[in-house]
């Protein structure tokens, strides 16, 4: 039996849902005939809204899609006023203030609190700025991602900027790939560093050469969602920059006909791949997808790949500080701590880049934004502007470490408070603990869930939401992980402490980080250093412990209808909301 | 779509009275009831369920929703949950959750004992 999701796509799905949103902006929230409110929230996510969580009804997430996180000249403004005029709600987080903007994992942008009335000017100014939030969400392509700073880059293999802009324009909105079985996430990379991330896409294309041409290996399958995490699997097949959109495509189809469409926890391509294998998957994209002999795969670069890998092959391992461009121009690489900046701050990064850049921002999968095409000559004055005392290109290795996904704050699927609390325990790190001698790049990702969206299975130290009983009282908790990392060889977290209370986590990476400069060897780095032990060596290294680290959201805050609220009680909510914020009363 | 059932007092027969839908959302989310969010992940239960582990009391964290059900006019879920005193994960049996009474939703009080469909058909 088809799926209830399934059924609501094939009667309507894919561009369509535009217009019937702008209906319903129209007559407003009440409009949506109760009954199919789950249909229409389901199809909404194609055009990049998310209904936010219990307690929050009637406000969206919104995610624009940029495309290997370039925003052009103008389109960082746009968003920032975006942001600074519609992602207003009736909570204001005490961090980050009433609007800001998200950098995501995959280099997309999230402002919360949208009203559906103001969905049609939202869309008018993002068209106006040639931005957008189509199958920013959804069963459908994905936001593309690579390497951030492609076509910049001084060590380049390939320029992927092209390719990766080429598959966005050709498959947004494609009719023939609108309707997938499931989200598909494609990256696209073109660097010595692995930047794009591929090993944990749906589709990845690597920096190759075969026979004297640079050209891409292709991986399917990758992917960390649900307790489940894959590495893409190598399909052993070499493309050209110029064949890479035919095949992509192909696998898109493959993809679209053999997912699994009755049971969507089974529906990613990493279980197709799971139960054919790499080499069926080869053989059918060869014989029903493809009309030309797919070469086998080229000569890769994993080797050097250094991004996220907590190797010290001497490449970067992520964007941020000031780096020579291949022009002679320089990028300038800003921390943006957990990815979130406010309105403000983002309209003044807009005027840093238009005053000493080209105008143009990159985002990256470390949740950082780029200033790039930086002349030598303006590079004192632009590291002299305030903003960059708060976005630092030099910040401290646990403020540069530092991810954090939605969580509880908006995400359905949250069991934990997550960026906030991702700040205080980067500060918290920051004041009261000395990393070992020159140990500068210290990872740790906190997700809110198995989902996985803050990539928690790839840093060095890897936490995800968990709850448990303290003193009798039910409070928030988190799994550690140890032992992951991309580069050559990539490998995902042990989770080898279980259930740690939120306010012995600091604790326990203080006391982690004692026990690795005790027992360590040389100047390792933390990566190698945990290689070299098991499961149980790696969790005697983990002893939570209470500090003076205070946390203020022990609690359930997924019981509230807004975590930082004063009456923050579900009855407390003032949602679902008319357009101009009066509660809407339920019928119960 | 499930239809509610209910007991023919004069057969003894269950026949279909309302039909109320319900569906897990968002990819495990919460339950949906009649279009209405009713559960959500993140909650702890406390079950009887010796297949689920060695536990007297199962303590689960809530972290994916499953499948839904109706038994009579008990709503109940499959859930994937993790048990914070002994750490076994794994999808539970039927959990009752709400009623619906008359149509309407009726909150089970979840932070109470929990029995799992089986255990109440065994008493
Ligand atoms: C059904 C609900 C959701 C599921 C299953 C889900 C799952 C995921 C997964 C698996 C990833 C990427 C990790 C990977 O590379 O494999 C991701 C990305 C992300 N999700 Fe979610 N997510 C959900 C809802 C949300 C919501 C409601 C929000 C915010 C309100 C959110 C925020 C993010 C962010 C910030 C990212 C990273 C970037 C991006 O996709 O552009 N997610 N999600
Ligand atoms: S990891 Fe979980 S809690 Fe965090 S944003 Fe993703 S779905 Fe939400
Ligand atoms: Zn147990």
């Amino acid at each position: 039996m088809p799926t209830d999701v399934e059924r609501w796509k094939s009667e309507v799905y894919g561009n369509e849902i535009r217009e019937r949103l702008f209906e319903f902006a129209e007559k407003g929230w009440e409009s949506i005939p109760e009954d199919e409110r789950d249909a229409w929230f389901e199809r909404f996510k194609w055009w990049g809204l998310y209904h936010q969580r219990n307690g929050q009804e009637s406000y969206f997430m919104m995610r624009i899609g940029t495309p290997n996180g370039v925003l052009e000249p103008g389109q960082v403004r746009a968003v920032g006023e975006i942001a600074d005029e519609f992602a207003r709600g009736p909570g204001v987080n005490p961090e980050f203030g009433a609007a800001y903007a998200d950098f995501t994992t995959r280099q997309s942008i999230q402002l919360h609190w949208i009203r559906l009335e103001d969905i049609p000017a939202i869309f008018e100014k993002l068209d106006e700025h040639g931005l957008s939030t189509q199958q920013a969400c959804g069963d459908s392509w994905r936001n593309i991602v690579g390497c951030p700073v492609a076509g910049k880059d001084k060590h380049e293999h390939v320029d992927a900027l092209p390719v990766a802009l080429d598959l966005h324009d050709t498959y947004k909105g494609h009719e023939d790939h609108t309707n997938l079985p499931r989200k598909w996430k494609v990256s696209v990379t073109g660097c010595r560093e692995g930047c794009g991330q591929g090993d944990i896409n749906d589709l990845a294309f690597e920096p190759a050469t075969k026979d004297g041409e640079k050209g891409f290996n292709i991986r399917v399958g990758g992917g960390l969602a649900r307790n489940e995490p894959r590495l893409a699997r190598d399909l052993d097949v070499f493309v050209t920059p110029d064949q890479a959109g035919e095949v992509g495509g192909a696998l898109s189809a493959l993809f679209r006909d053999y997912g699994d469409r009755e049971n969507r926890y089974n529906a990613r391509i990493k279980f197709l791949v799971d139960e054919w294998g790499a080499e069926k998957m080869r053989r059918v994209l060869q014989e029903e997808y493809v009309d030309w002999e797919l070469p086998t795969a080229g000569e890769d670069l994993r080797e050097e790949y250094s991004y996220n890998s907590g190797y010290a092959t001497g490449g970067h391992s992520d964007h941020v500080g000031v780096h020579e461009q291949n022009d002679g121009n320089y990028y300038v690489g800003l921390d943006v701590l957990v990815g979130r900046m406010g309105a403000a701050d983002v309209l003044e990064l807009a005027d840093l880049a238009d005053e000493y850049g080209s105008g143009e921002v990159r985002l990256t999968q470390r949740q950082n934004a780029i200033v790039t095409d930086v002349p030598e000559e303006n590079l004192d004055d632009l590291l002299a502007e305030d903003l960059l005392s708060d976005y630092s290109p030099d910040p401290h290795p646990f403020m540069r470490g530092s991810i954090a996904c939605t969580g509880t704050e908006f995400c359905s699927l949250s069991i934990v408070e997550t960026k906030n609390r991702q700040v205080r325990y980067a500060r918290w790190l920051k004041e009261n603990v000395e990393l070992p001698e020159g140990v500068e790049d210290f990872h740790i990702h906190l997700s809110g869930c198995t989902a996985s969206c803050a990539q928690p299975q790839i840093a060095d130290v890897s936490l995800r939401g968990m709850k448990t009983r303290k003193n009798g009282e039910a409070v928030e908790a988190l799994d550690i992980g140890l032992g992951g990392g991309l580069g050559e060889n990539p490998q995902f977290a042990d989770w080898v402490g279980q259930r740690v209370p939120v306010d012995e986590v600091p604790g326990a990476i203080a006391n982690l980080l004692a026990n690795f400069e005790d027992r360590r060897e040389g100047d390792e780095t933390f990566r190698t250093f945990v290689e070299r032990l098991d499961e149980d060596e790696l969790a005697d290294l983990i002893e939570p412990e209470e500090t003076d680290y205070e946390d203020p959201m022990m609690h359930n805050t997924k019981l509230t209808w807004y975590p930082y609220a004063d009456e923050d009680d579900m009855d407390d909510s003032p949602a679902p909301a008319r357009a101009d914020g009066t509660p809407i009363s339920s019928d119960d | 779509m499930l239809a509610r059932t209910d007991v023919d007092r004069r057969t003894g027969d269950e026949r279909p009275v309302v039909t109320v839908p319900l569906r897990i959302q968002d990819d495990g989310a919460w339950l949906s009831v009649d279009d209405q969010r009713r559960v959500g992940v993140g909650e702890l239960w406390r079950f009887y369920d010796p297949g689920f582990c060695d536990c007297d009391l199962a303590d689960g964290v809530v972290e994916n929703l499953v499948e839904p059900g109706v038994d009579g006019r008990t709503v109940e879920i499959r859930a994937v949950c993790q048990c914070i005193v002994c750490g076994t994960k794994a999808t539970t049996d039927w959990l009752p959750v709400g009623r619906i009474v008359d149509g309407e939703w009726r909150d089970i009080d979840r932070e109470g004992l929990l029995l799992s469909n089986a255990s109440r058909k065994r008493e």
